[in-house]
């Protein structure tokens, strides 16, 4: 019942943190990885120890008229350069420059996506989320079809939309910040990740709209005249363990993920971790709240 | 009640079978011998394997639609038979539909296993030799040296149109006065009756046979040629012979290509980031393990057979199917595993709730198990829904690759959860009534706080 009662003050945390995702968005935005606009990354590293200076290689690097380029330190002893695409003799130049002065450069990987690929990409990607979306929406409305009272059922799938919504943009908006912070950039498992966090909040919400389902039934069975709020506040407090144990499992898992799996799911992972927190956070402390609000409202028209 | 236990025993035994199966004997130590020894070894991704993944595009813009799928796979088929002519192992070529909304590409998709070197890969699939037929314009016979030097290649031949598109067969004939090697070429019906029709019409001309857009030999014609064939004597050593023969047959790419992406992959990079996966699951499962036996106790030790059961499964679909794992992969299946808990968490959580309301144990388990279903149920439709659209839409190869390890992990985990954790749950939760079973059937981090237990034992 405290989070059904004190809602408002959960309303406004995450009212707060959308807001500073939306700013982040808008201010920094989210940079595009090269899946999305082309170009090419290579990667290589030295021997320990052996590791040029930056600016030798750029001077280097300067030779070859690439356009604009970046280099970046990685890892231990690794360069990562980004330039547009390269060809393959291109390609080759770059690794001879980067092995410059007799201290061999090993390639470790090599991307290279053509402007057209990426923007098939992008647009692949927009598909996939629009898609989920709706096709999240008409799922949750069939769940939800016998359940019209007190709340309509579209009315369900418009709540966890809204949950959905606070759950993306507020890893969204951590990405833009480090993308202006660390450079972050956002790439097509970026996007997948966006969508499982959608999946598994909508999951996470289910769980509970469901036991308020069950409850509405049950308290018509018994003839309990329970009001809706305490009705949700109970379905809560039932589902509070379940959602929380869910979620830690899961973020066990993809945290372990983080910390020692491979370097290219890394960024995956924290979105993932992120999402997931937000997810769990909108489907107790927001999802069902906003069935109450919505309730009240409705009631306050009918007077 | 023995019903029951044999079930779950057999349960367990099968489970077994499965362990056994996707165990990897020498998978530790022997990345290249696992590969090949193993009747259903489990298939790595180049990002794992080191290796190299090129996308070309192919130009079909002279060509008619109709005719688009025949070229594409006539394409496919000699990239296939070039990359195997260079000795990769396992290489991988597929055609493959794409581009924006309303506008088709047609693309073809080639990996190299092991290889690294961008360059020399490119060339050994892209390097096509050209063969085509090109009459001497008139009056350019009589050119002198001098102008011959000076003329440009289009001055002095003209394009016939008949090119190694026609071209059906080339074989190594030697010349039967001189014994010099040769190249004799068949064309098909139709490079035939346009051989025919040039060499009817140019009687007495000069024809020039052009190898990479550079003149090989230029016999001149003496009559109609019917028989589609025509013999290239050109001052061959047997060696250059052999190898026209060859690029020839194995030549003539059917549709022009241009390199639009490449991926490569490092052996070394490759295997870290497999064992760093590998690394990643087992201890991802070490502590959901942990945490679920600290957390529920006896159904915790449930969930985490339950949970070994499922990761069994998993792997052996992974080698049957068999799914090409790659990073995105395995962090797909390492996400499903933590999912996967979720369900027997709902029928735990069911459960202690029933045992709280003062149900007996038995009872309890049938009705946390049937009331979680309708759970299970609707909240792995979302995810299996995410899965199959992510997977038809995927962006990259890199999202498919994860949509379909996730979506088979979603749906294997539900499995699990209505066979293993309640065949297992049945067997073990059958007559106990005692306080001790309770406590350990029960949860949380101090028991006697647990109001379940308080409830239960007022009432008694």
């Amino acid at each position: 019942m405290f989070i059904v009662r004190h809602r408002k003050f959960f309303y406004a945390l995450s009212v707060l943190l959308v807001i500073l995702a939306v700013l982040a968005l808008s201010v920094w935005g989210l940079k595009p990885g090269i899946d999305f606009k082309g170009g090419s990354l290579v990667e290589v590293e030295y021997p320990l120890g052996a590791w040029p200076a930056i600016e030798t290689i750029k001077a280097n690097l300067d030779s070859l008229n690439l356009g604009a380029y970046s280099v970046r330190e990685t890892g231990q002893s690794g360069l990562l350069v980004r330039t547009g695409e390269l060809s393959p003799e291109m390609h080759e130049a770059v690794l001879i420059e980067l092995s410059d002065k007799g201290i061999r450069a090993e390639e470790k990987r090599f991307n290279s996506i053509g402007p057209v690929l990426g923007r098939e990409a992008l647009q692949k990607s927009w598909i996939s989320v629009i898609m989920v979306l709706i096709a999240i929406v008409l799922f949750i409305t069939f769940a939800f079809r016998k359940v019209s009272e007190p709340v309509s059922s579209w009315k369900y799938a418009l709540i966890a939309i809204v949950a959905l919504i606070h759950d993306v943009v507020i890893p969204s908006g951590v990405f833009a910040f480090l993308g202006f912070v660390a450079g972050f950039e956002t790439d097509t498992l970026f996007v997948t990740a966006l969508l499982v966090i959608l999946g598994f909040s909508v999951h996470d919400t289910i769980v509970v709209f469901d036991r308020v389902r069950e409850n509405l039934r049950h308290d018509k069975e018994n003839k309990q005249k329970k009001s809706f709020e305490n009705i949700v506040g109970e379905s809560i407090n039932q589902t509070f363990v379940r959602s929380v144990n869910t979620s830690l499992t899961t973020l066990i898992a993809i945290f372990v993920l983080y910390l020692i799996g491979p370097e290219a799911t890394r960024h995956f992972a924290l979105t993932l971790i992120i999402g997931i927190v937000a997810g769990t956070y909108s489907s107790i402390f927001i999802g069902s709240p906003l069935l109450v609000t919505v309730y009240k409202w409705q009631e306050r028209q009918k007077k | 009640m023995w019903k029951k236990r044999v079930s779950a025993l057999l349960l367990l035994a099968l489970a077994f079978g499965v362990a056994y199966f996707a165990y990897d004997k020498n998978g530790k130590t022997d990345e290249v011998s696992r590969l090949e020894t193993s009747r259903f070894p489990y298939k790595l991704g180049l990002d794992l394997s080191g290796g190299t993944h090129l996308v070309f595009q192919a130009d079909t813009a002279s060509l008619a639609a109709g005719e688009i799928a025949d070229s594409m796979s006539a394409l496919a088929e000699v990239v296939e038979r070039r990359v195997n002519l260079f000795g990769v192992s396992e290489p991988l070529v597929q055609v493959e539909e794409g581009g924006t909304v309303g506008n088709t590409e047609h693309r073809l998709i080639v990996e190299l296993p092991g290889v690294t070197d961008v360059r020399q890969a490119v060339e050994m699939i892209g390097k096509t030799p050209t063969l085509d037929f090109r009459l001497v314009r008139a009056g350019a016979e009589n050119m002198t040296e001098e102008e011959r030097a000076l003329a440009t290649v289009d001055d002095v031949f003209l394009p016939t149109g008949l090119t190694g598109r026609y071209l059906k067969h080339a074989t190594l004939q030697f010349d039967p006065t001189t014994y010099a090697p040769v190249v004799g070429i068949e064309f098909n019906d139709e490079g035939g009756a346009l051989f025919a029709k040039i060499t009817k019409e140019n009687v007495g001309k000069a024809l020039g046979i052009f190898l990479d857009g550079s003149p090989i030999s230029t016999p001149v014609i003496r009559q109609e040629i019917t028989s589609k064939e025509a013999v290239i004597s050109g001052d061959f050593k047997l060696e250059e012979a052999k190898t026209l023969v060859r690029n020839l047959n194995y030549g003539a790419l059917p549709v022009p290509i241009s390199l639009v992406s490449t991926q490569t992959v490092g052996a070394t990079l490759g295997e870290g980031a497999l064992y760093a996966s590998i690394n990643a699951g087992f201890i991802a499962f070490i502590a959901v393990a942990l945490f679920l036996i600290f957390w529920y106790r006896v159904p915790g030790i449930v969930a985490t057979v339950a949970l070994v059961i499922y990761i069994a499964l998993n792997l052996a679909l992974f080698k049957l199917i068999p799914v090409t794992l790659t990073s995105a992969g395995i962090a797909g299946f390492i996400l499903s595993l933590g999912m996967a808990v979720d369900a027997n968490i709902l029928i735990f959580e069911r459960m202690k709730e029933e045992l709280r309301r003062g149900l007996a144990l038995p009872e309890a388990v049938k009705e946390g198990f049937h009331r979680a279903w309708l759970s299970i149920r609707d909240s792995n439709s979302s995810s299996i829904i995410t899965a199959v659209i992510l997977y038809y839409f995927a962006s990259t190869p890199v999202v498919r690759g994860f949509a379909l390890v996730f979506g088979l992990g979603v749906i294997v985990s539900m499995f699990t959860a209505i066979t293993a954790s309640r065949t297992l749950l049945m067997a073990i939760g059958g007559k106990g009534e005692s306080q001790t079973t309770r406590f350990f059937f029960g949860s949380g981090a101090g028991s006697g706080m647990n109001p379940g237990i308080n409830s239960a034992a007022a009432k008694k």
